[in-house]
């Protein structure tokens, strides 16, 4: 099994879990981030004055797959999220040693 | 079958009710249609004789009122005397309802200010901020009833408009280059004994929330680092003596008033609905409090350069403004105290017109200047531009009030920006640029601009109210005069009430609680407990778990 966890941009989200959905991927788990990488933060006005917000508001999305769907979903989520422009995100991927499902007690590729 | 009984069973109440409504649907269509409305009446003849009762409906309202609701010893036969007792009493009644209703508007812009000061400022500090604009209403109405009112309008002589029973007659007064200076009245405390009168507790009401609003201005200025018992003891400081003398002054026949009748200064110091009296008191009073108190702690960086702590709720200030702008229309039309005083129309729609002018030159002035029409600015801009008309609201012609809410629009924005960053007083709403600048620039407009038209015996001076450009120059010097006595009276008064209540019991949180947010260890709750985070924690770690309620526990009933 293989843990994907893709960062994305906010406005993207929809687009990511449809191309998901559309391949067949029946669950993920979405969190509210906050964070910055090349596109550093940007700047607002506020009465006048000046100030940056280093930590720019982004999406987590953890997904835990089958080792052989593992590349077909990174492929999906860099399509459906790809801007092309800075900030876009990123995707990392760990194997994972194990999943259970909590309510029969499965193990292993049959839990996820 | 079975599903039917099952939906039966879990929708019966629904299914009730549907039925008890479908009933009284029908019964109240049956009445209505038998209620046919009849053929409207035609317009009562100029009668000599007394119309008898109208005993068909009158749907157009023309035959409504007439002879006949005269009172009179024989009905329908009034005689003149008693035509001319009931045309009296009619004119007080409309002039007492108008000042309610109006003190009833004013009255709401409470949670105007309310809604804008805490809109502008952090959401940790909401729960602090909310309940000191909410508190301000009793605490300041409370000290106004104690004494407030009687310094105020203890010697203001006649109410003219409201039947002129001159129960406030007794006002403390010096002699000074051979002239009466009233300074403060001395009647109608508590409103006991002479002043239980009808027309003085309509004076009261109007004049309680005219209080309440100059008190409710500082809240905003100080707001996220004072000490809610602090505000507390200020709340009955502004409400029993530094808003009521100088109220006393202008609105109360003190000095202020009198300069016209003593020194032949145009009509005095004329502040039609209390652009000094009650904006620039509150917005010097917010300087004073602010300046004390010192600023938020991350405010001013170490350089002295500025930064901006952005408010956690530009909906809900924005909201605030427009219950504000709404608000007004009581406060300048309601400060003729008579309904049957028609400039009402004239002082609305000047009212209106600075509001817009306002907020667009706001608009325009942040766009160009800084790139965005910055939407906290343009609120502060429209409120600027109330604040502005409401002296000289009732005085000026159309053109003029849409001027003046013009200045007022950048001036706002150009004083937010000098206070913050020259003055470096730190006023999270504006509070300061848009009451206390502006509220001095209102008082000066009038005597730039009024033109004559309107106030004749205004103050005790015979002729209308004439500013500088209509041939009015002393009455510029009146404004000048009560607009530097308004800052030096209020600034220092204040000043030393709130250093010496600093230097003995402390203005100010401590700087692990302004960091924490003031909401917990000032009030013991949070406004928002879902989203601030200590409060969660301590709920998900058994700390103060309430008892969750008794149906969320229950097993669900019918499977």
């Amino acid at each position: 099994m293989k843990k994907i966890e893709a960062i994305i941009k906010p406005f993207k989200l929809d687009d990511v879990k449809e191309a998901l959905t559309g391949a067949g991927i029946i669950g993920m788990t979405v969190t509210e981030v906050r964070g910055f990488g090349r596109q550093k933060g940007h700047t607002e006005m506020y009465r006048g004055g000046e100030y940056t917000v280093d930590f720019l508001p982004k999406m987590k999305i953890e997904i835990v797959v089958p080792d052989g769907l593992a590349d077909k979903v990174i492929g999906l989520i860099t399509a459906a999220a790809r801007t092309g422009s800075i900030g876009d995100g990123k995707v990392f991927v760990e194997p994972l040693e194990e999943a259970v499902r909590i309510r029969t007690g499965e193990h292993g590729d049959s839990a996820v | 079958m079975t599903d039917l009984r099952a939906i039966v069973r879990t929708l019966r109440w629904r299914i009730a009710a549907a039925l008890v409504v479908a009933c009284l649907l029908a019964v109240g269509g049956w009445v209505f249609a038998q209620d046919k409305p009849a053929a409207p009446a035609a317009p009562a003849a100029p009668a000599a004789a007394p119309a008898p009762p109208p005993s068909k409906p009158d749907p157009a309202g023309t035959a409504t009122g007439g002879i006949g609701d005269v009172t009179a010893k024989t009905a329908g036969k009034p005689t003149l005397e008693e035509v001319a007792d009931f045309a009296g009493h009619n004119r007080v009644s409309i002039n007492v309802m108008w000042t309610l209703l109006t003190g009833f508007l004013v009255m709401f812009m409470q949670a105007g200010f309310a809604l804008v000061e805490t809109g502008f400022t952090r959401a940790k500090n909401v729960a602090h901020t909310m309940m000191m604009n909410f508190m301000i209403y009793a605490i300041g109405m409370t000290g106004y009833w104690i004494m407030g009112f009687a310094l105020q309008m203890g010697g203001l002589g006649t109410i003219s408009t409201m039947g002129g029973t001159g129960l406030l007659d007794s006002e403390f007064t010096i002699s000074l280059f051979g002239k009466d200076f009233g300074l403060f009245g001395m009647k109608g405390f508590f409103l006991a004994g002479s002043t239980y009168d009808v027309a003085v507790f309509a004076l009261f009401l109007f004049q309680m929330v005219f209080m309440d609003t100059a008190a409710t201005i500082p809240t905003g200025a100080m707001a996220e680092r004072w000490k809610f018992s602090s505000f507390v003891v200020f709340g009955f400081f502004l409400s029993m003596f530094t808003y009521p003398i100088f109220a006393n002054w202008v609105w109360g026949g003190g000095w202020l008033s009198q300069l016209g009748k003593n020194f032949g200064l145009g009509h005095g110091h004329v502040d039609f609905a209390g652009s000094s009296v009650v904006h620039m008191v509150g917005g010097v009073t917010a300087l004073a409090g602010a300046m004390v108190l010192g600023p938020r702690i991350g405010k001013y960086n170490k350089d002295g350069s500025a930064n901006p702590i952005p408010g956690h709720n530009i909906p809900m200030g924005v909201l605030g403004c427009f219950i504000l702008a709404f608000g007004w229309f009581g406060f300048n039309p309601g400060s003729t105290l008579a309904g049957g005083d028609l400039r009402i129309s004239v002082i609305a729609v000047n009212t209106m017109l600075a509001s817009a002018s306002g907020a667009i030159f706001a608009m325009f002035y942040m766009w160009g200047k800084y790139g965005k029409p910055d939407p906290s600015m343009m609120v502060n801009g429209m409120l600027a531009g109330l604040v502005a008309i409401t002296a000289p609201c009732g005085f000026v012609s159309s053109f003029w009030a849409f001027v003046i809410g013009a200045v007022s629009g950048v001036l706002v924005c150009w004083a937010a920006v000098f206070i913050e960053t020259v003055m470096r007083v730190d006023d999270p709403v504006g509070a300061i640029a848009v009451h206390g600048v502006n509220g001095a620039w209102g008082v000066l407009s009038l005597g730039l601009f009024a033109d004559g038209t309107y106030g004749d015996g205004f103050n005790g001076v015979e002729g209308t109210v004439r500013g500088l450009f209509y041939g009015g120059a002393s009455q510029f010097a009146a404004q000048i005069i009560g607009t530097i006595t308004c800052f030096a009276f209020i600034f220092s008064a204040s000043w030393v009430f709130f250093k010496a209540y600093d230097v003995v019991f402390g203005m100010r949180v401590s700087p692990e609680v302004e960091m924490e947010g003031l909401d917990v260890p000032e009030m013991g709750a949070h406004g928002y407990p879902e989203i601030q985070g200590p409060a969660t924690l301590v709920h998900a770690m058994g700390g103060s778990t309430p008892k969750p309620p008794a149906m969320a526990m229950a097993p669900e009933r019918s499977r």
